[in-house]
């Protein structure tokens, strides 16, 4: 069997093993699944007032950027997951066993994706509830929530590199924190990229995180119509950027998190 | 004959320690070595090698043929490792954790779920199968991790500490099991505290200290040269320690040790009870008195006693000497 189908397969069983996991400490889910119903709860009525770009309607402005804010979030699960699993002692079986060497890591990050769909369909179903719509037909819809979903897979990928890295589930939780808050809160996520200073503004257009929001906004048809052009490349062609970064952060990460985890286990 | 297990001059430094010090093993096919030392003598890094969990500083090791540096894929289809600490999933019931052990050994689907059934019936644990494997108690979960070593047939095992932790029924069952396997021909390598353990299932013990053999031969030849068992005297009056002592000295392999404020004499013998006998004929005579009177097995603290002169100790280059400790016989290289 080929390498790569040795991977693939050895993947699904670990991954199989993940979600039964899932379906026996389903606990483990409500707080990680409760998490996006608050945010979108709270900036649609907390900041929602204040907040309020001219002509636009903020909750259809939001949710789309709480979908990209969350998937990158959720990748922290990847992270304490694996971290967790390093620590006991059914990772010994693992590579006591002639399986390939990248499966724990593909069926983690495989395994995250039900996560990350059964999130973004909580999500929805909060943003359909405080007034948020898809405007631009079932295709494009679906081509947003594929994008969404593809870019949590990449960040799944670092998040693993990380969660091989440090040494405990606390360590990581707050080391993602430190990352990921900057990352998704310079961006546009929450506000629109002309409120930001020549120099900030700079780093959100580039910033992955507003480009994924951008094209989401464009398939759901959620940018408001009297928002000015976008003068950046990345903003002009959100989807294709955005999915630039995706092959870049796999092309970098899988490999690298491989090598992490062979080195962990040869200590 | 073939040697299925083969390890020379093994050495493993971690920062100051040095766990491995040049350790060699060899294992026929068909049968089975016990690795016998304290805690820290270096056991589990050995078996971490061996299973291509920990790569050496020095040395080499090789199973059935395959070197375990150059081709570790190749050792791993071919050995089955059951560690100290069970390595199963507690969310998977036994049979989830089984098949999927199969399936990673790359048996097929259908082939994982029927040996997955085999072998939880063949460990006693086929009503519990169903079960997530967090509710089994401490010896059902080592039965199932055993299980899972055993998943591919695999032609060498390693089972660290199989029975450290168990209750003695969990441990008799235990060795019924490891009997049966080295029954059916597998080579098998293993570890353990325990000198008894040592004696009933290994053809040959290499006694461990420091990450370096300092004995090895079968049961019997290391009995012979550790002596047999042990006589245990408490005396009633301290006054007739000298006249108990040349007593025991009589019947003993090797020193008589003394401790408990010169009332309390150990002495190797290798006669058993008819040694004993004599010994409290003796006693009789010389109107000796005594509290106390027993015939022991030896324990590993008394291999190490005899072989190193020292107790087990778990920390390096401090041996625990205590106040009773015999003349140390010479250590055996």
């Amino acid at each position: 069997m080929s390498t790569m189908t040795r991977a693939a397969t050895d993947g699904w069983v670990v991954a199989k093993r993940n979600l039964i996991k899932i379906k026996r400490v389903p606990e483990v889910l409500v707080f990680v699944l409760i998490s996006p119903i608050m945010f979108v709860l709270l900036f649609a009525y907390v900041f929602g007032g204040a907040i309020s770009p001219e002509g636009v309607d903020y909750k259809e402005f939001l949710v789309p950027g709480i979908f990209a804010q969350t998937v990158v979030f959720g990748a922290t699960f990847t992270g304490a997951g694996l971290a967790e699993d390093m620590q006991k002692g059914i990772i010994d079986r693992f590579r006591s066993l002639p399986m390939s060497s990248s499966a724990v890591l593909v069926g983690r990050t495989t395994s995250d994706v039900v996560y990350n769909v059964l999130s973004v369909v909580i999500m929805s179903l909060t943003g359909l509830l405080v007034g948020w719509r898809i405007r631009d037909g079932v295709v494009d819809a679906l081509l947003a929530f594929g994008l969404l979903l593809l870019f949590a897979y990449a960040i799944s990928w670092v998040m693993a590199w990380v969660g091989l890295l440090v040494p405990s589930v606390e360590v990581i939780n707050n080391a993602s924190f430190i990352v990921i808050m900057p990352l998704t809160f310079v961006s546009n996520a929450f506000v629109p990229t002309e409120s930001f200073g020549s120099v900030l503004r700079t780093v959100v257009e580039w910033n992955p995180v507003s480009t994924l929001t951008q094209a989401v906004r464009e398939l759901f048809g959620n940018v408001p119509a009297t928002a000015p052009p976008q003068e950046a490349w990345s903003m002009q062609h959100p989807a294709l950027y955005t999915l630039l970064w995706v092959l870049l952060i796999l092309v970098v990460f899988v490999p690298l998190s491989v090598r992490q985890y062979r080195l962990s286990t040869s200590k | 004959m073939y040697e299925m297990i083969r390890a020379t001059g093994l050495v493993k430094r971690y920062k100051e320690v040095e766990a491995l010090r040049g350790l060699d093993l060899a294992v026929p096919e068909g049968t089975v070595l016990a690795l016998l030392g304290p805690n820290g003598a270096g056991k589990t890094t050995a078996v971490r090698v061996l299973a291509t969990l920990l790569k050496p500083d020095g040395g080499s090791a090789q199973i059935a043929g395959v070197d375990v540096l150059a081709d570790p894929e190749g050792v791993r289809s071919r050995i089955g490792l059951s560690g100290q600490y069970a390595a199963v999933d507690e969310h998977l019931t036994g049979y989830e954790n089984l098949e999927m052990v199969g399936r990673l050994y790359g048996l097929g689907r259908a082939r994982a779920r029927t040996r997955a059934r085999e072998l939880l019936e063949r460990f006693d644990l086929a009503d519990a199968g169903d079960r997530p494997s967090k509710t089994y108690s401490g010896g059902m979960r080592r039965r199932l991790d055993l299980a899972g070593a055993l998943v591919a047939e695999p032609p060498v095992l390693i089972l660290d500490e199989p029975t450290t932790g168990l209750d003695p029924r969990s441990r008799q069952q235990m060795w019924d099991v490891i009997r049966e396997l080295v029954a059916s021909g597998a080579t098998l390598l293993l570890t353990t505290q325990y000198l008894e353990e040592a004696d009933r299932l290994a053809d040959d013990i290499v006694v461990i200290d420091h990450g370096n053999a300092i004995a090895r031969g079968t049961a019997d030849e290391l009995k012979a040269q550790t002596g047999g068992e042990r006589i245990e005297i408490v005396l009633r009056d301290a006054a007739d320690r000298e006249t108990a002592q040349r007593v025991l000295e009589r019947v003993a392999v090797g020193g008589v040790s003394v401790g408990d404020n010169g009332r309390a004499l150990t002495a190797a013998v290798d006669r058993g009870a008819s040694a004993l006998l004599e010994v409290l004929r003796d006693f009789e005579e010389h109107r000796v008195e005594v509290l106390d009177v027993g015939l022991r097995r030896p324990t590993l603290d008394d291999v190490f006693l005899t072989l190193t002169g020292h107790a087990t100790s778990a920390t390096p280059g401090s041996p625990a000497a205590t106040d009773d400790s015999p003349t140390p016989t010479e250590a055996l290289r």
